[in-house]
This record gives C-alpha cells, sequence and structure tokens, in this order.
C-alpha cells in the first residue's frame, strides 16, 4: 500500500465541517488532545508502517 | 413615505397614473408582486407567459445602481431562457473556467471548471446584477407589445397589507397620492430586507457572520487574464481574504475581507479604498472606481415561505453568504418552481395544495444554500483558532497533494438542488438510469442535432420518450403531458443516452414545467403516466 494522495473522501466539505464542529467548545490544549486522539485512532487504521511513514513525511511543514 | 434608499442605474419603469387610482372600488388583480428585482420581473415573466394578468409594484422606478450579484450559474440562464430573457445575457456576460487559489501570496492549486459539453448555457456567466435586470425588464416590455398581461408600476410602495381568507388588500402609495389594490395571490419579492415581510411580523432568524467585505469595481487598464483569483491571507494585508472576478465593460469586482468593526464611512473614503486596492495591485497599476460598497451578511429563512395567499420569493425568503452565488440564482429557481403551479392552481387544473409543495421544495432548496454558503463562510472566515489552524494546514496541504484540494472551499459554485423524497416526486423505476436525472432532479441539457434538449422541455408538462413508444398525449383530470419523442441516436455526441439513459435501454420521463423530473420508467404505461401526473400536480 501506498500513501493515497488523491481526492478518497465522499462529501469532503460534510467531512470537514464535522471535523471543525468536533473542536466547538474545547480550549487550546482539549482540542491538541483531541486531535492527538484522532491521529492514533487514524494511524491505527491505517496500520501499514510504510504508509504511516509517508504520511510522517508529507505532513512536515513546508520549507 | 416614498424615500429613495438608493440611486437607479437604469430608470426603466417611470412613474405613471394607472385607471385603477381613479377607479370607485378598489381593483381586483389575480396576481399582485411586490418588488421589481430580478425576482420580481421573473415572476411575471412566468405568470405573464402562462396568460396570467400580474401586476408588478416597485418603490422605485428602475433598476437599482451597483454591481451586486455578478455571478449567474447556468440553471439561472436556462430559466431565463424559457422566458425568452437569457440570448442577451450570454451575449453580454464574461464566461470564465479557470480559477486560482493562493495563500500568502504563494499560488497553492488552479481548478479548471472543466464545462461539460453539450449544453446550451455554460457553467456561469459574469453579469453585473443590473444588466441581469434590464434583459429581463426589456423581455418584459416585449411579451407587453404582445400583448401579455403584464403591468410594472413604478413608485409604488405598498404601505400596509390587509388579510382576508380568499384575496389581500393592499394599501399603496404612490406621488399622486394613496390607492388601494386587491389581489387574489400577493408574491413577495421585495428583498432580504423586506418590508413585507415585516409588515406581516413574520420570523427570518439565522445565523448572523461577524465580518464586512468590501467591494469595488474597477476598471483597469492592466491586462488581466479572464480567472477567478481567490487570495487567502494576502501579504498585501489589504483584506484578510481577496476576490478578483471579471464582469463585462472591462470591470473587476475586487471584494476585501475587512473584519466586523469597521467605520463604513471611514472605510469607503476613496482614499482609503485605493490604500487596499493599490496594496494588492501594486503601485504601477492604473485604475478607476465604478462603484464601492461593504456589506456584511446572514444566513436565514423564514420558516414557511407560503403564508395564505401570500408567497415569499427570493432573498425576502431566504439569504445566503455571497460565497457560491446562490442568492439570486436561487431566487431564479424559486420562480420557476413557483410559476406553474400558481398558474395551475389559478386557472382551477391543481388544488390550493400544490402551493404548499411550492414551500417544501424550495426550503429544502433555501437548507442547501445555507449549509453550502455556511461552511464557504467558516473555511474563508474561521471563527476559532484551532479552525484557523486546520484551515490553514488544508491550503498547505493543497500546494503539494492533490486529496487536500477539494476539502479548499472559497465557494461551493450554485448547482440547482435535486427534490430528493419530496411529496410531488413519482416513481423513479428506470433500472439503470443516471443518478442525476434521478426523479426530481432538474434536467441536464444534451444537444440535438443543430438545437438543444431543454427548449423543447418546459411546456406544460412533458412526456420524454426515447426508443420506445407511446401516446403522443397523456390526460390526467383535465392536465396534459405532451410526448417529445426521441431516439438516443438524435444525439450522435452521446451526451442524450449518457444523461438519460444509462444503461437502460429506453426510457420514458415525464417532466415538470420547470424541467424537474417528476417520474420515469423503461417503457410507457398510461396508467402510470396518469398516476404520476395527479402526484406531480398535488392530488396525490
Amino acid at each position: 500500500m501506498t500513501l493515497q494522495t488523491k481526492p478518497n473522501i465522499a462529501d469532503a466539505d460534510g467531512f470537514y465541517a464535522d471535523l471543525i464542529a468536533a473542536h466547538d467548545g474545547l480550549s487550546e490544549d482539549e482540542s491538541a488532545a483531541f486531535n492527538a486522539r484522532l491521529i492514533l485512532i487514524l494511524a491505527n487504521q491505517i496500520g501499514d508502517r510504510a504508509v504511516l511513514d509517508a504520511a510522517l513525511e508529507a505532513a512536515q511543514a513546508r520549507r | 413615505m416614498l424615500d429613495d434608499r438608493y440611486s437607479l442605474a437604469f430608470k426603466l419603469y417611470p412613474y405613471e397614473r394607472s385607471a385603477d387610482q381613479d377607479a370607485a372600488q378598489a381593483v381586483r388583480h389575480p396576481v399582485i408582486v411586490v418588488g421589481g428585482g430580478p425576482i420580481g420581473v421573473a415572476t411575471a415573466l412566468d405568470l405573464g407567459l402562462q396568460g396570467i394578468p400580474v401586476v408588478v409594484l416597485d418603490d422605485h422606478e428602475g433598476i437599482g445602481q451597483g454591481s451586486r450579484a455578478i455571478c449567474f450559474a447556468k440553471r439561472s440562464l436556462e430559466i431565463a431562457d424559457r422566458y425568452g430573457a437569457a440570448g442577451p445575457m450570454l451575449d453580454k456576460g464574461v464566461v470564465w473556467n479557470l480559477g486560482k487559489v493562493f495563500h500568502e501570496d504563494r499560488k497553492v492549486f488552479e481548478f479548471n471548471l472543466l464545462p461539460e459539453s453539450g449544453h446550451r448555457f455554460p457553467a456561469f456567466i459574469n453579469l453585473q446584477q443590473p444588466y441581469f435586470e434590464r434583459f429581463l425588464v426589456e423581455r418584459l416590455r416585449e411579451l407587453q407589445a404582445d400583448g401579455a398581461p403584464i403591468e410594472i408600476r413604478g413608485r409604488n410602495s405598498v404601505q400596509s397589507v390587509e388579510f382576508h381568507d380568499d384575496h389581500v388588500r393592499l394599501q399603496i402609495d404612490t406621488p399622486e397620492g394613496p390607492y388601494t389594490l386587491e389581489a387574489d395571490w400577493l408574491i413577495g419579492c421585495d428583498g432580504a430586507g423586506s418590508p413585507l415581510r415585516t409588515m406581516m411580523g413574520l420570523d427570518f432568524d439565522g445565523r448572523v457572520f461577524q465580518d464586512s467585505f468590501l467591494i469595488a469595481d474597477i476598471t483597469m487598464k492592466a491586462d488581466f487574464p479572464t480567472e477567478r483569483w481567490f487570495w487567502f491571507e494576502p501579504s498585501h494585508k489589504a483584506g484578510a481574504s481577496t476576490l478578483l472576478h471579471k464582469q463585462p465593460d472591462g470591470v473587476w469586482r475586487v471584494d476585501f475581507q475587512i473584519g466586523w468593526d469597521v467605520d463604513r464611512k471611514v472605510e469607503l473614503k476613496e482614499e482609503n479604498v485605493r490604500k487596499r486596492l493599490d496594496a494588492m495591485l501594486g503601485p504601477d497599476v492604473e485604475y478607476e472606481l465604478v462603484w464601492t460598497s461593504i456589506y456584511t451578511f446572514q444566513c436565514r429563512r423564514m420558516k414557511k415561505f407560503r403564508h395564505g395567499r401570500v408567497l415569499f420569493a427570493g432573498d425576502s425568503a431566504h439569504q445566503v453568504s455571497p460565497f457560491g452565488a446562490r442568492g439570486a440564482n436561487s431566487g431564479m429557481q424559486d420562480v420557476d418552481n413557483l410559476g406553474w403551479k400558481l398558474g395551475m392552481v389559478i386557472r382551477g387544473e391543481a388544488p390550493d395544495a400544490l402551493l404548499d409543495s411550492y414551500c417544501a421544495e424550495r426550503r429544502h432548496g433555501a437548507d442547501e444554500n445555507i449549509l453550502n454558503s455556511t461552511r464557504a463562510t467558516d473555511f474563508i472566515t474561521p471563527k476559532s483558532k484551532i479552525s484557523h489552524i486546520f484551515r490553514n494546514a488544508v491550503l498547505d496541504l493543497a500546494e503539494r497533494f492533490e486529496f487536500a484540494r477539494p476539502l479548499v472551499n472559497s465557494g461551493r459554485l450554485s448547482v440547482p438542488c435535486v427534490y430528493d423524497g419530496l411529496p410531488l416526486n413519482g416513481p423513479d423505476a428506470l433500472t439503470g438510469g443516471p443518478a442525476r436525472t434521478r426523479v426530481g432532479s432538474p434536467c441536464p441539457d444534451a444537444p440535438l442535432g443543430d438545437g438543444f434538449l431543454l427548449p423543447r422541455l418546459g411546456k406544460g408538462f412533458t412526456l420524454l420518450t426515447i426508443d420506445v413508444e407511446a401516446a403522443e398525449t397523456i390526460e390526467a383530470d383535465g392536465v396534459i403531458a405532451t410526448r417529445v419523442a426521441l431516439r438516443a441516436s438524435d444525439d450522435t455526441t452521446g451526451a442524450l443516452a449518457e444523461r438519460y439513459l444509462g444503461t437502460a435501454a429506453s426510457a420514458v420521463y415525464l417532466i415538470r414545467p420547470d424541467q424537474h423530473v417528476a417520474a420515469r420508467w423503461e417503457s410507457f404505461d398510461a396508467a402510470a403516466v396518469q398516476d404520476a401526473l395527479r402526484i406531480a400536480c398535488g392530488k396525490g
């Protein structure tokens, strides 16, 4: 498996709205913790180490 | 009470005394439309073309100045074409396909609308609203000359409304004093601030967005391409976001997001507008200001668009943010939906309840438009720190990875809604039929030799058959559907088959006067079509 960089989410706008709404009412620390939990859940779903490594690389800040 | 709320771009209906003002008793009209904007005039065209007498009252004498709505979608042009008004719009309008998105001055990506071929009209034209309105009024004048029973009365300001079971009574102010009219049906097309809605004490609830936008329409000597450019957080800081869009007559729309706490008078001073434009365009670009304005917006709608004998259409019934061009475009769809229903009820061909379906269907449309424009607004103007972080992460990733591009939302451009699951829908019984033409959908255009499909639909109910035998007319309780018989081979490009057959060998579509699909099957069954026809007329 390789890292999926093509659009892969049906109803992308709806997902994005739900993602942002999930943070409603959270403090900054709570938001950061929510994101951490979310990333760990998604990473476990992916499982494949090569893909996770590619994702870690892709998420590096642009220089 | 006849104050000018705005200055005019075109004085098209100067005040003239009507015989109604000298009548001993209030004259009763079948339909009165309040508001001579695009939605009011389109309503008059729809009804007038059906031969139903209609009087439009406007408190001004013509079309207000300012480009305002500039982006007219394919569906609006198709509707205007049904009224015979789309030709000049298409001639005058600017067609664009390429959009570019920038973040902090870097181009994140560009997109092409990639218009699907085989449609008479492009996905969008950019056209200043006064032109759109003028072409509608010019069409109205043509129809009047041909004897259509349409009137438009300038400087007729509705002061009060009185409700009765079978009519409404209006007190109207004019430069020559007040008079009274009665109407069997009253259509409120008097805009977001609707005085009619206020007079009736009706709700108009929703969400206020705490941001202001400064519009500057300019003409430039510089040669910019005909593209839509959108900047998130540009380094020139003239706006937290900025939009550049081309209009006819060499005019560019620049739209700066300038924050909530602004002094409108100060911001609209020419020197201050120029400061922003200079920061954006650079010091060497010469330009002239054509029009400036500051707007704020809300996303809201009335709970019900119908109140007995009064129906609301356009901004008076629902208001959206401008991102996505869903204001005037959705108003045109209201007219499209209301016109044939009101016509049938007035002619006694359908029960009064058919008008309740106007509210159900267009409220569904309004909710979809509010949802889409709210999402775009939340992306453009993030409301929390975390939402801002996500927004910028999307823009960052979108530059490198295609997956993030669909998440970038500077406005999802208006497409007509599908009336999924609503009461006028008949059976969707075409196995293998395309999703885009499912029951409730607006019919997509398709080429037919030298012409197009849509002009052949929309005069009453149509029974569209493709590669199958059927009766030439079908009648149910006095309502007639007339057959348009086609073969898939009538369109050598294959678009007709792709859009209407899918994997089916043949198709029978019952199509409403507003070109929405009422029911579809693979083969013709007279009794099934009659049942669907009754359902589509509110007799189900």
